[in-house]
């Protein structure tokens, strides 16, 4: 009784050998990024709702100011006045909603990071996502790429988005009002802080911060709980002993460096904007380099720790 | 080659023993269960044989050493190591296109063909699904997949009968041949009676039972002693003796059953109760080892 009936395999789901596909490396990258997207809705829905929020806003100050009429705007839309006033109506709701956006893109990055390979250990999915064959490294790499590139490359579009609904809003706004419309589009010099902020986004987001992302995935993928605790618990101790131990602050000063965005080179604002985008000071800093190194190997230990960890 | 092969395998966590030496030899084409108390060294053993944590000795899993070479290894293996392991955020649509996106011998047809059979709709997510749902989504990803070796850990725990029983036989009858292999490690025995070519015991990180189905069939008697011939039974030797209902029932291993006939009732003893006598027996033996 006990021999099982087991020569009856379905007919239309019997095993032939079938010539499976090959999934090339960057396929299972692109779909272990996407899931990442369905995890993690707040990647896109954050600046997205920071976008809404601003524009909100703006258009509330703009409606005030149409009322008002001798607000500040109008008056700067005449050529003539003090550049600083101009600067201030015109450019700052600009940088205000970018600056926004990113910091916004900051946090979530943030936030994910810590949670992205210590959520996977606590709900125990990890054995699910390990039943499939995608590496330990592809699925590091394809978490670090979300802090690293794609939530910069989503908010910049957002931001740029975002401005150039602005732009539209504010000549709608002002449209009949006197207000002269093709100074607003011409002053803004948009595809110029376009262009800066790409290159911000480029080199502080995807490369001065990766080290602090890649500690933070370390983290996540090390902490038997409460990652938070154990990604800001280092920092302070090292920072502690140091201090007590030899009265200095060097690691501190490190840190300042790393989370401040790298030291500006010494050119005055006011000068040739073009000419700090050109990523050369930039790419002589030995910090960028020194900071890449070590997001390296805390990278290689994550992937390490991907492949040790099991369920918390 | 055999599908699964180890010598000497052992597996410590601090000064707790995991495994401790195991050898094990697995053909292809075989229904394994593995059975055993918990903390006997199953899920390690399965660990160990899946690539999800380091062990000492020899192990050899489709020719490769699933550590080393788990990210190969894994397209030819699948594995549902606990239930209830699927993303909680997923939608069913959305884990049959991933799966369809990293997994190369993945049949999205055969997914879908066997989704269609149950309530299950694509939009749902998994959070929303019941855990017997979750289960049958789980199976159908596994066994859209053209994996020559199929490890399930505790697969059905905590799912009603209906489920189980569902469960089993979509296994049997859509997905197995002869020539794929099977583990499955779980607490409920009987459900698994008929569906196992193969069956181990195992306790306190070692194998004490590994044999044949046909094998246990031609090895073990259970035997209803009748009144009165309780003493000559056990002149015999049987390896494990209860009561029920008034009768002494007794196990006998490598005992001619003509002889046994003569006694009383014989028959095959099921899983459990040779479970039961084989395990028993071996903790017995090694609480008096520590004494």
């Amino acid at each position: 009784m006990n021999t099982p009936n087991i020569a009856m395999p379905g007919p239309a789901l019997s095993s032939q050998t079938s010539v499976p596909r090959t999934v090339s490396y960057t396929q299972s990258f692109y779909w272990s990024v996407r899931r990442e997207f369905w995890e993690n809705r707040l990647i896109y829905l954050a600046p997205l709702g920071a976008a809404a929020v601003f524009l909100f806003g703006f258009v509330v100050n703009m409606i005030l100011l149409r009322r008002r009429m001798h607000g500040v705007w109008p008056v700067v839309l005449i050529s003539h006045v003090d550049p600083a006033v101009k600067h201030d109506a015109l450019v700052l709701p600009f940088e205000m909603s970018a600056a926004l956006i990113m910091g916004i893109a900051l946090v979530v990055g943030i936030f994910y990071s810590l949670d992205a390979l210590y959520g996977e250990r606590r709900d125990r999915s990890i054995l699910f996502w390990k039943s499939m064959p995608v590496s330990d490294l592809t699925t590091v790499l394809s978490k670090l790429a979300i802090p690293l590139v794609i939530i910069p490359v989503l908010s910049f579009a957002i931001v740029l988005v975002t401005q150039f609904i602005m732009l539209l809003l504010a000549s709608t706004v002002l449209a009949g009002s006197g207000a002269n419309i093709a100074a607003l589009w011409t002053q803004q010099s948009f595809l110029r802080f376009s262009l800066e902020l790409f290159y911000h986004m480029l080199t502080v987001h995807g490369l001065w911060y990766a080290p602090l992302y890649a500690w933070l995935l370390l983290v996540s993928a090390a902490a038997p709980r409460a990652p938070f605790v154990w990604a800001v618990l280092p920092p302070v101790v090292i920072w502690t002993v140091e201090k007590m131990a030899f009265n200095t602050t060097y690691f501190l000063s490190l840190l300042k460096v790393r989370l401040m965005g790298p030291p500006d080179p010494d050119m005055p604002r006011s000068a040739d904007l073009m000419s700090t985008l050109i990523p050369h000071h930039f790419f002589d800093q030995p910090g960028l380099w020194a900071g890449l190194a070590v997001a390296a190997v805390f990278l290689a230990i994550t992937v390490q720790l991907r492949r040790y960890r099991g369920p918390v | 080659m055999a599908c699964i092969e180890a010598r000497g395998l052992r597996k410590s966590f601090g000064k707790t023993i995991a495994l401790d030496g195991i050898n094990l030899r697995v053909e292809d084409g075989r229904i394994l269960g593995i059975i055993g108390p918990n903390g006997a060294g199953k899920t390690t053993a399965l660990n160990a044989i899946l690539g999800l944590t380091p062990f000492q000795g020899e192990l050899r899993v489709l020719g490769r050493d699933p550590w080393a070479e788990r990210d190969q290894l894994m397209r030819d293996v699948c594995f549902i190591a606990d239930v209830a392991v699927l993303p909680r955020w997923i939608r069913v649509s959305q884990a049959l296109d991933y799966v369809a996106g990293v997994h190369p011998r993945f049949d999205r047809a055969k997914a879908e063909a066997f989704l269609a059979r149950t309530t299950i709709r694509r939009d749902s997510k998994v959070k929303h699904l019941s855990k017997g749902m979750v289960a049958q989504l789980h199976l159908a990803l596994v066994m859209a997949i053209d994996a020559k070796l199929l490890v399930l850990d505790e697969p059905t725990l905590g799912l009603d009968l209906l489920y189980r029983k569902q469960f089993y036989d979509s296994l049997l009858n859509d997905y197995f041949d002869r020539n794929r292999t099977i583990i499955v490690t779980t607490h409920q025995v009987e459900e698994l009676q008929h569906v196992l070519t193969d069956l181990m015991f195992m306790d306190r990180g070692r194998i004490v039972l590994d044999c044949s189905m046909e094998e246990i069939e031609s090895r073990y008697v259970e035997l209803a002693v009748n009144p009165g011939q309780a003493a000559s039974a056990r002149a015999l030797k049987p390896i494990y003796e209860r009561e029920a209902l008034g009768r002494s029932v007794m196990l006998f291993d490598r005992v001619d059953r003509q002889q046994l006939a003569a006694l009383g009732e014989a028959h095959t003893p099921s899983i459990a109760d040779l479970f039961v006598a084989v395990v028993g027996n071996h903790a017995a033996e090694a609480q008096g080892a520590t004494v």
